[in-house]
């Protein structure tokens, strides 16, 4: 049988304010267990929320970018369920009316072709705390600092096909949150987190099979893993005539393989209802507008525009604007050069490939997009090769300067004085009398073995083009 | 004596340096010692603080800084975090909380200067209307021992009612004010929701809650909302709006006041000596001046069950946070998680506290959420839509606080419905989340008998003027209960 593959995302960004949504507490990563964590947070006897209207700045910010509709009234619900790490027995979260509706976002797959999977809804809610099992011996420890911390829940239609499409989905997301500043995107620190919802149904069947939800995963690369690996589960199940039931699962990623978690958990009634300790966020038409002027250039518009403007592929575009950093970096160094497509292939080259070798993020390159930009200059007036530029970049890399510098203190500057060229041309000719010969008598491809010579004896340094040109009139005079 | 003053007469002699704050709290506190065990009203009394305080206010008196409240003691309802103190709501479950801050209530009377004599007894979790449903034990009522107080803050209108403090805090989310100062021959208001601030006020019904005074007076009431009312940033719920100076509108006219008489509050269900009294109570404002017309509130036959709903369904999840995981009663030696919290939340909560987080889950339960939490709160907006709609034609509303006098001990515990129809004409009040007051109006059977005044959003002034104009006339506000005259 044909199986077709459903998925739907709920991706938790964790937002960059400064405090928690509904206290006054900091959310910074990595602090001593419950050091961050107030009279709120713990949900003691007596204590009230106050939203942060960051957070719902934030949100609306989201909302405008994916073009979807942001509610003019949202309201806060009360998500009941008792756990230890969640303090108050209900989490305070969005249902009926959350602050944005309907957006879509298109997505690009690796073999160029597109498609458009739309957002059912983004809301607003808390995170809870953490619940710590190990080192405690039998004893479970609770850290409340993450409780409260602010997070838009954003929810796709089950638009997805397969675990490249929701992949990309994610990327995609993943990029805009940071493009717009209100998530560090971090996976690690779990500022970013997707859980996905996966079924399967025999191809042309229109009603969805039974979901599994795929509980926090991590990576990109997870998410991919663990939707193929339950896809493989449900259809082989299925196959063996039993059937789905609906879960919450684990993705072990040691073993390649997702687990049910707790069952028990299937039936929850969450008995969601308008939390009455929080008024409605109300928003205006002025203060969206407000909003949406403080909207950067989203990642396809500029991509589209890098197109345009640059003359670059969709591809090379692509990768640019990946991420806000890298774009403006690009931008800047070709800018400044003149020479975008030769910016864009250093940005994609040795500036990536040094910034992965360092673990460096490209606001922390060593090499800022000025000196790039000089040193492309470089290149463009023939002051160096391609190949120089290389011994460059690592140079400025290093510290030692910007380009002009390091070609000065090096002696790297090309030799483009043709007497001078001609001079080691002879020189290389008179001392490979053999190869002379056999070249003249036909064998061309003795060309390299000339070139290479020259440029040895000129330590990389004579112009390329000179020498070509000066060899093949010497060779075959 | 002291005890027989009201707040504005000590609050005077204290200006005047004729007592200082010190031996006000000492004869309080030795009241509390001496009479408080047959009537059970406190459930912590915080002397050594309170001398304190005491101290301190008599040194800011000497300055010149103080206010007038200024060395005033008064009775703190437990419903109210504490700092240091504890903060137990009449429950088991938070029998051992020290509240580690201060409800903004306690705040502004600490900044005023109030010394606090203790934390009153309640029905547990502020649910119930006879205070019989404390973990310390039910509170008597002082006009006869045999008789509850009414509730929940039954504690502080005991303590008022025997003289052991002059005034007290309560909160109202059905009429825990307004009811038992009518069993108790006291004045209680319950200002318009969102006038006081909830942060810290322990929560039964978030949408319903609102703290405001228990006293002799309307005089004393408004001194002490002049230090309780006001907006506070951390309650989202609370109104930013000015707080005017109570005390100031007292002393104006009621002549031509229009006085609205809901027929459905003289109906089948009122004791007619209870109402008898309250006939009497509105021909006196007759006779100053006041105009009385008849309306209708064609939908407060709904409150009770409204209420019923909307008040379980809040306090379900209210009560949540208590699981024995952070503060307050965990049992001993769980097994497992589900252990933990069955037997922590079965040991520490009451029957009533039981019922009702019974009655609130099972109306939030899918399948059953729109014909009950959604029905109310529709039904709860014609509640509301009345009351507007009688405020186009009355300045006040009023009628009986509560169909009944204060009930024996006993007579309603086995009967909830009974019980809550103690409450049915203070109910629709607190959910269209008006202000409304209880002052003495006569006596029935030897027991006080309370009359409601109703007023628009934000006219406790209003209110309080009209109760002092009655005050002015009348002396049913300044009887004592037999055996605490001396």
């Amino acid at each position: 049988m044909q199986w077709e593959v459903v998925i739907g995302l709920e991706i938790h960004a964790q937002l960059m304010t400064n405090s928690k949504i509904f206290s006054g507490a900091s959310i910074a990563y990595g602090a001593e267990p419950n050091t961050q964590a107030c009279a709120v947070d713990l949900g003691l006897p007596g204590v009230l929320p106050v939203l942060n209207t960051e957070a719902v700045r934030m949100a609306a910010k989201f909302g405008l970018a994916i073009g979807a509709n942001v509610s003019r009234h949202s309201v806060f619900a009360r998500k009941n369920y008792f756990y230890p790490d969640l303090p108050k027995g209900y989490q305070i979260s969005q249902m009926e009316l959350p602050i944005v509706e309907t957006g879509k976002l298109e997505i690009e797959l690796k073999d160029g072709t597109k498609k458009i999977i739309g957002v059912t809804r983004a809301h607003l809610e808390e995170d809870a705390g953490k619940s710590l099992h190990e080192d405690y011996q039998g004893m479970t420890g609770i850290d409340l600092n993450r409780a409260g911390t602010p997070l838009l829940e954003i929810v796709s239609e089950p638009d997805m096909r397969s675990a490249e499409e929701a992949v990309a989905y994610m990327r995609k997301i993943h990029s805009l949150v940071q493009y717009i500043g209100i998530c560090d995107g971090n996976m690690a620190e779990g500022s970013f987190r997707c859980d996905a919802n996966v079924s399967v149904r025999p191809k042309g069947q229109q009603e969805y099979g039974t979901r599994a939800e795929l509980k926090n995963i991590n990576s990109f690369k997870f998410v991919e893993k663990a939707i193929n690996i339950e896809v493989e589960r449900q259809i082989e199940l299925i196959e063996d005539g039993g059937t789905v039931v609906q879960e919450t699962r684990l993705y072990d990623a040691d073993k390649n393989e997702t687990r049910s978690m707790r069952s028990k958990e299937e039936a929850n009634d969450y008995r969601y209802f308008p939390d009455p300790d929080l008024l409605p966020v109300v928003l205006d038409d002025a203060y969206l507008a407000a909003v949406k002027a403080t909207l950067p250039e989203l990642p396809d518009v500029k991509r589209d525009r890098f197109i345009a403007q640059y003359g670059l592929s969709s591809v090379d575009a692509g990768i640019l604007t990946v991420s806000r950093a890298t774009a403006d970096y690009f931008e800047k160094a070709a800018e400044l050069s003149a020479a975008a497509k030769l910016a864009a292939n250093w940005v994609m080259g040795e500036v990536s490939a040094s910034l992965n070798k360092n673990d460096l993020d490209i606001n922390s390159c060593p090499v800022t997009a000025e000196m790039l930009a000089g040193m492309l200059k470089r290149i463009e007036d023939n002051t160096i090769s391609g190949k120089i530029a290389k011994e460059v970049f690592e140079a400025m890399w290093a510290g030692e300067g910007d380009a002009d510098a390091v070609i000065d203190k090096k002696g790297l500057k090309q030799i483009t004085d043709s007497s001078a060229i001609e001079a080691l041309v002879d020189e290389v000719i008179a001392n490979n009398p053999a190869q002379a010969a056999e070249f003249k008598a036909g064998k061309e491809q003795l060309m390299g073995f000339f070139v290479g010579q020259i440029m040895k004896a000129s330590k990389g340094k004579a112009n390329p083009a000179q020498v070509n040109q000066l060899l093949k009139q010497k060779l075959s005079s | 004596m002291y005890h027989n003053k009201t707040l504005a007469e000590l609050s005077a002699m204290l200006q005047a340096g004729e007592v200082t704050s010190v031996e006000l709290t000492q004869h309080f506190l030795d009241r509390i010692k001496s009479k408080d065990g047959d009537i059970n009203s406190f459930i912590t009394v915080t002397e050594e603080q309170a001398l304190a305080q005491a101290k301190a206010a008599d040194e800011r008196i000497a300055a010149g800084n103080g206010v007038a409240l200024t060395g005033l003691p008064f009775a703190q309802k437990d419903i109210f975090c504490t700092q240091g103190v504890r903060s137990s709501c009449g429950s088991k479950m938070l029998d051992n909380f020290n509240s580690p801050y201060d409800a903004t209530v306690v705040s502004k009377l600490k900044q005023a200067g109030a010394v606090m004599l203790g934390k009153t007894n309640m029905d547990e979790f502020a649910m119930g209307s006879s205070n019989e449903t404390s973990f310390y034990g039910a509170v008597k009522n002082p006009w006869d021992l045999k008789k509850v107080p009414g509730g929940s803050s039954g504690g502080s209108a005991a303590a008022v009612a025997a003289r052991l403090a002059p005034a007290a805090t309560g909160t109202d989310t059905g009429g825990s004010i307004r009811q038992p100062a009518s069993l108790c021959n006291l004045t209680g208001l319950k200002p318009t929701y969102g006038r006081v601030s909830r942060y810290g006020m322990i929560a039964f019904a978030s949408s319903l809650d609102q703290a405001g005074p228990m006293a002799r007076t309307a005089e004393d009431c408004a001194l002490l909302m002049n230090a309780m009312a006001g907006f506070d940033e951390k309650d989202s719920t609370s109104i930013d709006k000015e707080v005017p100076d109570y005390s100031a509108g007292l002393n104006q006219s009621v002549k031509g006041l229009k006085i609205g008489l809901p027929k459905e509050f003289f109906g089948e269900g009122l004791d007619p000596k209870v109402a008898e009294c309250v006939d009497v109570a509105i021909r006196q404002y007759q006779d100053m001046g006041a105009e009385i017309i008849d309306i209708s509130l064609p939908n407060s036959g709904l409150s009770v069950p409204v209420y019923y709903v909307v008040a379980p369904a809040e306090c379900s999840s209210n009560l949540s946070r208590m699981d024995g995981v952070r503060f307050g009663h965990r049992c001993d030696e769980p097994k497992d998680l589900e252990d933990l919290y069955k037997r922590s939340r079965g040991e520490g909560f009451g029957e009533e506290v039981k019922r009702r987080i019974l009655i609130g889950t099972y109306a939030l339960s899918a399948g059953y959420y729109d014909a009950y939490y959604i029905k109310a709160q529709k039904l709860r907006r014609l509640i509301s839509d009345d009351f507007k709609q009688a405020f186009e034609q009355v300045d006040v509303i009023m009628g009986p606080t509560s169909p009944n006098v204060a009930f024996n001990m006993g007579e309603k515990s086995d009967d909830p419905v009974s019980m809550y129809l103690s409450d049915i004409y203070t109910i629709a009040v607190n959910l269209a989340g008006l202000p409304g007051m209880s002052i003495p109006a006569g006596f029935a059977d030897e027991m006080p008998v309370g009359l409601q005044l109703i007023g628009n959003y934000f006219e406790e002034s209003r209110l309080l003027n009209v109760a002092h104009a009655y005050q002015q006339q009348t002396d049913w506000h300044q009887r004592c209960p037999s055996g605490f005259e001396d």
